[in-house]
């Protein structure tokens, strides 16, 4: 897959921005219910960002790093 | 006061396990000098950066080592316990980490291995060509650094308090501080000795240490405490109390209207304070690629899972009905004492104890780094060798723990996580010279250093009128103070900076029209894009004493 340096900067920008703006706003996940094992629903969106962040930082780490750029300037893999 | 209920019981098991455990990461601290056998340790770059060569692996216990302190074990869960879901801010504050570094910290690291930089400062002094702000940014590291290095310092001390080695109120002074002296000047010994690699050696085995304890207590507690149903609820029944000192409740498990500001501001300003500090610099720069950092944005939120189920060990210490005399720090030790036999207590403890250490180490190094870069050798003695640089480092790095014990001494130590808090007031005030100038030359030099004065003030002393909860006429006692013009309650770090760049945007325009002198930038576009292994890009050891010989002229 080819795509410009410009795009894949665009398309890593949401990826980064979503877990900022997710939890930037507590009025949305400040709630008891629903509950899961246990938790309220505070505790457990929360922690379930933590998981989506890693996913969302994986996509721009692929998208904006290209694995050839550093082969190519005979640097280490 | 508050180690009359603790130091109760002298628990000699406990104390026998973590005295070997301290015993044997001092050992590897001293053998630490030996590892991935430097050229020349009285070096600067090995002293203080470990010769840049550490890869994924070891940046990411060494990364984590910045975030995995008694900041995690004990002001966090200790602010949970105090206030319920509002100390749960830790939690956000570590999901947007993640985010900030992936943009910015590559770029800093691409020009600071073109031009030799060591510190922020450096780059600072390069990239706005002004001594002042450099100053301002070198001195503003190390006091911010001081209240941060407290807090391990307070863990140590919550740790030795609960096995009973404090003393009890009666003792002196200097007999109930022997304990945390002798630790102390361990950790002053081999960070001395060693440099960097004292501390990323020694946080394999803490972190070994860590996610034992914390894998036990995540599922032995709640079994014993009957279920996390049950500790949510009997949690929240303990923080619907109304506290006598203010008449409120204590707190809830989820937050009231008046705490929603209060919650997403001290995350984001913790978030965007963490990497300008100078010692999470330091692990940075010490990545052998830029790459190293982003990659380990992916692996490194595995911290925050579990810095957030060790935040919740406060509502456990709530449901087992855990009695602190007012001193929040002590709730998690009290928890573990009364849960686990003597001797895991004691491996607990140890796990704390040198989950303190290393990025007390690595802090202090950090903060010396700065002295002895942008301080001494900039204003003091600019012909230093490296030899006498890295000396100045360590002897530098002996102040910043002295300086940090002053703020043991003095602080109320109720609320262990005030102290990060005012660290990351001050700290913050220095993003702007840093982190927009990675991006851009627009901000004027002096209107940047005056809206650094500015922020600094503002957050001082606003921090300076915050009593500490129901006690009146004390000092620094919260972070949280009213917005101007918003009327919410909010981080004071983050109302500073606003004020900072505030100024800083509003006088650039006006510095340029009246032709106040800029300095000289020496940086180029392309730094800030380059890679190992490009020309220019120091990696080695013995390609860097010209990088450094260029950084004074």
């Amino acid at each position: 897959m080819t795509l410009s340096q410009s795009t894949r900067y665009l398309l890593a920008a949401p990826l980064l921005a979503a877990p900022l703006v997710a939890i930037l706003l507590p009025a949305t996940y400040n709630k008891m219910e629903p509950t899961l094992f246990g938790f309220p629903f505070f505790y457990w969106y929360q922690l379930l960002w933590v998981v989506l962040t890693m996913a969302s930082m994986s996509g721009a780490y692929f998208l904006v790093v290209q694995p050839t750029k550093s082969q190519k300037r005979g640097g280490p893999p | 006061m508050s180690s009359t209920l603790a130091t109760e019981h002298f628990n000699g098991v406990a104390l026998a396990v973590f005295t070997v455990l301290f015993l044997l990461v001092a050992v590897m601290g001293f053998l630490a000098a030996r590892w991935r056998r430097p050229a020349n340790l009285q070096h600067l770059h090995e002293w203080g950066l470990g010769g840049r060569s550490f890869g994924t692996f070891v940046a990411w216990f060494l990364l984590g080592g910045d975030l995995f302190t008694a900041y995690t074990f004990i002001a966090v869960p200790g602010l949970v316990f105090g206030v319920g879901a509002l100390g749960f801010f830790a939690v956000p504050y570590t999901i947007m980490v993640w985010p900030v570094i992936f943009l910015f910290l590559p770029r800093l690291w691409s020009v600071s291995h073109r031009h030799g930089y060591v510190t922020t400062a450096d780059f600072v002094r390069g990239r706005h060509g002004s001594r002042a702000l450099s100053l301002a940014v070198a001195i503003t590291g190390i006091l911010a650094t001081m209240p941060y290095i407290a807090l391990q310092l307070v863990g140590i001390q919550v740790c030795l308090d609960v096995m009973g080695v404090g003393g009890g109120p009666e003792t002196s002074w200097i007999v109930r501080e022997m304990p945390l002296l002798v630790a102390f000047a361990v950790l002053a010994a081999y960070t001395y000795s060693s440099g960097l690699r004292a501390p990323a050696l020694i946080a394999f085995v803490k972190d070994t240490l860590i996610y034992l304890v914390i894998a036990v207590s995540i599922v032995y507690l709640p079994a014993k405490l009957g279920g996390w149903e049950n500790i949510f609820s009997a949690a929240g029944t303990s923080l619907a109390k109304t506290n006598p000192n203010t008449g409120k409740p204590f707190g809830g498990l989820i937050l009231s209207q008046k705490q929603l500001w209060p919650y997403a501001t001290l995350g984001f300003g913790s978030a965007l304070a963490l990497f300008v500090y100078p010692h999470a610099i330091t692990a940075v720069l010490s990545t052998k690629n830029r790459n190293v950092i982003r990659r380990n944005t992916i692996l490194l939120p595995l911290y925050t899972i579990l810095l957030g189920l060790i935040a919740l060990l406060g509502l456990m210490a709530l449901a087992a009905g855990v009695k602190t005399g007012g001193n929040n720090s002590l709730s998690v030790p009290l928890l573990f004492q009364q849960f686990f036999p003597n001797w895991f207590v004691g491996l607990a403890f140890g796990a704390i104890g040198i989950g303190a250490l290393v990025p007390a180490a690595i802090m202090s190094i950090a903060a010396a780094n700065l002295f002895t870069r942008n301080i001494y050798r900039e204003f003091i003695s600019p012909n230093a060798t490296p030899a006498a640089e890295t000396q100045v480092s360590k002897l530098g790095s002996l102040l910043v723990k002295f300086g940090a014990l002053v703020f043991v001494l003095v602080l109320d130590k109720s609320f262990a996580i005030q102290f990060q808090l005012l660290g990351g007031i001050w700290i913050l005030q220095t993003f702007p010279a840093l982190v927009f100038g990675l991006y851009t030359r627009w901000f004027h030099g002096r209107a940047l250093l005056v809206g650094w004065l500015v922020g600094m003030v503002y957050g001082t002393t606003t921090s300076y009128f915050v009593p500490a909860p129901g006690k009146p006429g004390t000092h620094f006692g919260g972070q949280v103070a009213e917005i101007p013009l918003l009327g919410e309650l909010g981080y004071i770090a983050l109302t500073a900076f606003a004020v900072n760049v505030l100024v800083t945007v509003v006088l650039t325009p006006i510095f340029r029209a009246l032709k106040v002198p800029e300095g000289r930038d020496e940086t180029a576009a392309d730094d800030y894009e380059a890679a190992a292994g490009d020309p220019g890009v120091a990696q080695e050891l013995g390609e860097l004493p010209s990088a450094v010989g260029t950084a004074h002229h």
